[in-house]
């Protein structure tokens, strides 16, 4: 007995033992390589050995400093103009002097804002690239998960019905999902062209020549939108058939105990879908969100983070790191920190929807 | 208000004729049980009157409307479903206060009908529980109360006991009847179950395969059931029928034979037959009593014995079998012989052979 127990489990661990070996290999291995490499100066090709350098990569991650200027004076005490606005003193002076400003060293501005008393308060970032890349990524977090939660439900909620040819648009909707998102963003590049884009064509014969062409791609207020627009067409097939399972669950006499009880489409939807997609809705924000935090191919196809930084993202920043600049460990603090971040949202987001007795 | 009518009623589903040509008349405050084999059409007919179907053809009438297109929502109807149908995220009270929170009445009223409906189904201690804390009996009496508190000008209950456990199910049927006289309202109530048929309705519908076979007081279908499939639905154990041939016809009675009968005169309740026609003898296993010199003659197949009836599967000459209930116990042993007979006043003889 003994024995052949022994024996089938060998056997066990050698059909499970391919499929093991690669988790332990490519995922197990890499994460505490990542959080080992975060604290050295790692290369992926150098002649030096690796140092550890403690938390230098993750000080020069989130280094952040706050400097309040006073506008420059002239001899009578006036306040120096220049094009109508307050001149200050150049930056150059704090961040460039290590002596007198150690706090201010080698960083640069993140952004400003004018305060009372012709005074200005800058905020200097020892990474500024980065901390663009996380405000970008959240945003695009912000808009995508309710927007594309928001649309698949609808979706789900049209194609839940018996009609004859349901299943041509349930295919449709589904399409986008099984193309990769590599493809479908060289596609959109078409879509968005700035000259002659399919984009561009269709509102221009829409408003009859009224609007002017836009470089979709090309312009910082519209890139990334656009790539926000396209990321939702192309994902939201996917949790529309979520969506639609969970619809499905929902007993057909609930539905039936709410007409005949006199309940309109909104308080049908209110008191019985709604409640009854409960689990779904929460399966559906938590993934719809971790999947949001990666966005690479997009920006890696479409944008590489310009124009002017204004679609860096956190993922496309940890490679461009880690092998445009061969950064090896600053693109591991920039995982682990992605990780950290993914983790305790999806923690809080466990925490928020918790079952209440 | 609630009488109900069902004039030519159709329904097809596609090229299938579920309901055909049904008319029944409900008077206002009438108890009524639709009641037939399963896949006879009874729960199409009462969602069609509910408005969860489309009507084919025909007229149905609430009161002195005709409903036929309105939504079930201005049809004054609740209705009581075989899974309940209450809402598993919402507390007992508010699966009660359901239709009036849709109806937007304010918060005394909903109050005040909701605890009255929970005192009349005994559940005030009830009210802050979920569905899912509560029994089968329970959630159906939640689902009763939903629609008691709408006061309703007609209650449908669909198969309401049929996921209740034997013990339940008589409970919660003498609840149902008390509530309906507490009430007086019109209800109508389907079932497969010809016990609950024949104890709750001032009115049974008899049904198969869409078409209605009777209509009449449980009673009335009972004694006087007007063709083989009502005979043999109601009743229990089944009634016994036989194969027999009509020798002449009298003013109160039909004279038959059969193989295995002789010559018996059987009431022919305004039913005419001419000589030589075959025909079909049917006799309640209650009417049948032990007779040494009875025609009836078999072996025992099976005794059933439940104290003060014993029920006895008679496997006759030929094959035929034969249900007799006798209103005694009685030990039979399978294979002893047994004669029985029996008063020819009592029995049925159909026109129809099965």
């Amino acid at each position: 007995m003994a024995n052949s127990l022994t024996r089938q489990n060998r056997a066990g661990w050698l059909m499970a033992g391919p499929a093991f070996a690669l988790i332990v290999v490519f995922l197990i291995l890499p994460f505490f390589m990542a959080v080992a490499f975060s604290f050295t100066n790692q290369r992926l090709v150098s002649p030096n050995p690796t140092e550890f350098v403690g938390t230098r990569n993750y000080e020069r991650l989130f280094g952040i400093a706050t400097l309040t200027l006073e506008a420059e004076r002239d001899e009578t005490g006036a306040v120096v103009m220049r094009d109508g606005a307050p001149v200050y003193p150049r930056l150059r002076g704090f961040t460039r002097d290590q002596e007198r400003y150690p706090q201010y060293f080698r960083k640069r501005e993140w952004f400003s804002f004018e305060r009372a008393g012709n005074r200005r308060t800058y905020v200097l970032a020892s990474d500024v690239v980065f901390l663009k890349a996380v405000r970008n990524t959240v945003l695009f977090v912000l808009v995508v998960a309710p927007v594309q939660a928001g649309l698949a439900l609808g979706l789900a909620m049209l194609i839940n019905r018996r009609i004859a040819g349901i299943n041509v648009f349930r295919a449709i909707y589904f399409m986008p999902v099984v193309i990769s998102m590599v493809v479908v963003a060289m596609l959109w590049r078409f879509i968005y062209d700035g000259n002659d884009g399919i984009l561009n064509n269709l509102l221009g014969a829409m408003s009859f020549g009224a609007m002017p062409p836009v470089d979709w791609l090309g312009n910082p207020w519209t890139a990334l939108p656009a790539i926000m627009a396209m990321s939702i067409w192309q994902g939201v097939g996917f949790h529309m058939i979520i969506w639609l399972s969970g619809l499905q669950t929902i007993p057909a006499s609930l539905y039936e105990a709410a007409e005949i009880e006199g309940a309109s489409r909104w308080q049908t939807f209110r008191y019985v879908t709604w409640p009854g997609l409960r689990n779904t809705a929460i399966l559906i924000m938590i993934i719809i969100t971790m999947q949001a935090f990666t966005l690479y191919p997009q920006i890696a196809v479409m944008t590489q983070g310009g124009p002017l930084d204004s679609t860096q993202s956190v993922v496309f920043q940890m490679v461009e790191r880690g092998y445009g600049k061969q950064d090896i460990a600053g693109g591991s603090t920039i995982s682990v920190f992605l990780f950290l971040f993914v983790l305790s949202i999806s923690l809080l987001q466990g925490w928020l929807t918790r079952q209440r007795p | 208000m609630g009488a109900i009518s069902l004039r030519g009623i159709n329904k097809r589903f596609g090229a299938t004729h579920v309901i055909k040509d049904v008319n029944i008349e409900i008077e206002q405050g009438e108890f009524c049980v639709f009641v037939g084999p399963s896949g006879c059409g009874k729960s199409t007919l009462l969602r069609l009157i509910a408005g969860l179907e489309d009507i084919t053809s025909g007229e149905l009438r609430i009161g002195d409307r005709v409903v036929n297109h309105l939504q079930p929502k201005e049809r004054a109807v609740a209705m009581v479903f075989q899974s309940y149908a209450i809402f598993p995220h919402m507390t007992v009270r508010e699966n009660i206060a359901f239709g009036l929170t849709i109806r937007r009445e304010s918060r005394a009223e909903i109050d005040r009908k909701v605890s009255e409906a929970a005192r009349m189904l005994r559940m005030e201690d009830l009210l802050d529980r979920r569905p899912s804390q509560l029994s089968g009996g329970q959630r159906q009496r939640v689902a009763i109360g939903r629609a008691v508190v709408r006061d309703p000008s007609v209650f449908l209950f669909d198969e309401p006991l049929s996921n209740l456990d034997a013990a339940l199910r008589m409970s919660t049927r003498q609840e149902i009847a008390a509530l309906h006289a507490q009430l007086k309202t019109t209800m109508i109530y389907v079932t497969h179950d010809q016990v609950e048929a024949m104890t709750l309705a001032d009115k049974i519908v008899v049904l198969k395969e869409g078409r209605v076979m009777q209509i009449g007081a449980p009673m009335d279908l009972y004694h006087n059931p007007a063709n083989l499939f009502v005979a043999g639905f109601l009743g229990a154990p089944s009634m016994n029928f036989l194969p027999v041939t009509v020798e002449a016809q009298g003013a109160r009675t039909v004279t038959v034979t059969g193989d295995m009968l002789g010559r018996t005169e059987v009431p022919h309740r305004g039913r005419s037959f001419a000589p030589g026609q075959p025909a079909t003898l049917g006799i309640r296993p209650q009417y049948l009593r032990p007779d040494d010199s009875g025609a009836l003659r078999g072996t025992v197949r099976v005794s059933e014995r439940l104290g003060t009836e014993t029920v006895v599967d008679v496997a006759l000459a030929q094959g035929t079998r034969l249900m007799a209930a006798l209103a005694e116990d009685v030990i039979l042993t399978p294979g002893a012989p047994v004669a029985f007979g029996f008063d020819g006043y009592k029995a049925h003889v159909f026109a129809e052979t099965p």
